[in-house]
């Protein structure tokens, strides 16, 4: 009787209830509200355009697994953050045909190109957006003002608008006024579908962090260093920037939580998050403040994500009782 | 016999770009459009037969410690009158190569060639295998050149393919689009050579 009890097996012994689907479902969950609001400020268009760029990834995903003969995993939920997320990070007017191609090269290309979940070297959703933006410029910022009412299946031709850090950079929109904070704040503004209301997004953040599904360090590192860079190299000599804009307004929020966050993609260590966190912040406020582009997170993003190996490799704790061999 | 198995080696099964990895910077550079590649092929082309000829015919004569000067003198030389002959029959393409012209004599395509084959063989076997290893290069720059054109420009050798409605993918005829058609040509490549292996392999 006592065999039955007696169970063999090599570690780990300490199971998570943990799996892939359900930290994929909790940042669903997180996103949703983000969701909510873009529904309310860009109308169903926001929200067709969503479900066009979700079903897109899916699809990519399923037909891949299918055609290489491997283990269908559709279901984990993960090729649905990436739609979501890419979605996110498109204008409220794109054509229905450019979420498609932005979601079969984030799963195709950037994702199961390098091996699929978890291999992928950098965020599949900010890839994407990265290709759609060199090669789709002019359709990949047409904002619109919040409430204009957007038809649903056409391609809408609207007189574009300037997001707050348009403005705030002086170069495209000379002359228009700054939203009021309340305004950027709650995300009535200008911009992506997912971008604009920060208060969702920091619920869906601190749920996460609630969750422990990310950790703290790379989103609040990520924003405190955007805040003190932006409010340090000032227009007007240092220290006059104007810190509240730049940390509500753009894709900060968005990218900090969801996007630097990604697994796969962001360093394992405690210091090397943190690391993460600065070095995004760092470059996300010299793109923004000296750069041709108005924005920068993703960039940054990315390009942190191709230092996070090197970063991992440079913080891992030494083991105990580990001697450093001298090469 | 012999002679058509030098030549043929260099279309596939030892294609410089595609199999070798020589030449890169001008397959990711010139490749934006049809026109460019073939034209930096065939360019290349002629320098590596001219080369090849006459490295095979001084093989004897050329002491083996300025060995590489010898051949980098010969190879400039070649190039000097393709540039020049471009410049005055074609004027434009001359103009959208610029410098990768010029440059092809630091091609490592060619010195690879001269060093590796040239300065071991006949003559015809080094003209067989110029001629075969420069149209595999040709054809390499064609196909990735073809796919970020028509993917890039919507355009296939300047006629335009897909009428109005067909808005390009810019970034394929950027620099990053040159990397991405690479990798993935070279990726099918492996697979279906993976994939032949296995089957013989069964």
């Amino acid at each position: 009787m006592i065999n039955n009890r007696l169970i063999v097996s090599s570690s780990p012994h300490v199971r998570s209830e943990e799996t892939v689907s359900s930290v994929m479902l909790d940042v669903v969950i997180a996103l949703t509200p983000a969701l909510i609001a873009a529904a309310y400020f860009f109308g169903f268009r926001a929200l067709l355009v969503t479900a066009v760029t979700v079903l897109s990834c899916v699809v990519a995903e399923y037909a891949w697994q299918k055609v290489n003969h491997q283990p269908i995993t559709i279901n984990d939920w993960s090729a649905v953050v990436t739609g979501i997320l890419l979605a996110f990070n498109l204008p409220a007017t794109v054509p229905l045909w450019m979420p498609v191609v932005g979601g079969f090269f984030a799963i195709i290309v950037v994702k199961q190109f390098f091996g699929g979940l978890g291999q992928n070297f950098m965020n599949p959703a900010l890839a994407a957006r990265a290709f759609l933006l060199a090669s789709w410029p002019v359709e990949m910022t047409k904002w619109v003002d919040p409430f204009s009412n957007l038809p649903l299946l056409k391609t809408p031709d609207v007189i574009s608008s300037a997001t707050p850090l348009a403005i705030l950079k002086g170069t495209e929109a000379a002359g228009q006024t700054m939203p009021s904070i309340t305004s950027l704040f709650l995300g009535n503004i200008g911009g992506t579908i997912g971008e604009t209301s920060v208060l969702m997004l920091l619920i869906g953040g601190l749920w996460l962090i609630y969750r422990k599904v990310i950790s703290w360090r790379i989103p609040v590192t990520f924003i405190a260093t955007v805040g003190v860079l932006t409010f340090i190299f000032g227009k007007d000599g240092f220290f006059t920037g104007n810190a509240i804009y730049h940390v509500l307004s753009g894709g900060l929020m968005l990218g900090a939580f969801f996007m630097a966050t990604d697994y796969a993609s962001s360093p394992v260590t405690p210091k090397g998050q943190i690391i993460m966190g600065i070095g995004a912040g760092i470059i996300t406020s010299v793109i923004r403040l000296y750069g041709g582009y108005p924005e920068g997170v993703s960039y940054s993003i990315l390009l942190m994500n191709i230092a996070a190996p090197l970063i991992d490799r440079y913080t891992t704790p030494v083991k105990f009782g580990e001697v450093k061999v001298r090469a | 016999m012999s002679l058509y198995k030098e030549f043929s080696k260099g279309l596939v099964k030892d294609n410089p770009a595609f199999v070798q990895l020589l030449g890169m910077c001008p397959t990711l550079a010139v490749t934006t459009s049809v026109v460019n590649g073939i034209g930096m092929g065939l360019s290349s082309t002629a320098v590596l037969i001219g080369s090849n000829v006459v490295i095979s015919l001084l093989r004897k004569l050329i002491p083996s410690k300025v060995r590489i000067p010898a051949f980098i003198v010969i190879i400039a030389g070649f190039v000097t009158l393709i540039d020049m002959a471009l410049k005055a029959y074609f004027p434009d393409l001359s103009k959208a190569l610029g410098i990768f012209i010029p440059l092809i004599v630091v091609n490592c395509i060619i010195l690879a060639r001269a060093e590796a084959f040239a300065s071991k063989n006949s003559v015809a076997k080094s003209a067989a295998d110029g001629l075969g290893m420069g149209l595999g290069f040709t054809l390499a720059l064609i196909i990735l050149a073809s796919l970020r054109e028509i993917l890039g420009n919507g355009t296939f050798l300047g006629m335009s393919l897909f009428g109005e409605a067909f808005k390009p993918a810019i970034i394929m005829i950027l620099p990053p689009g040159a990397f991405l058609g690479l990798g993935v040509i070279l990726g099918t490549m492996n697979w279906f050579a993976q994939r032949k292996k296995r089957g013989e392999a069964k």
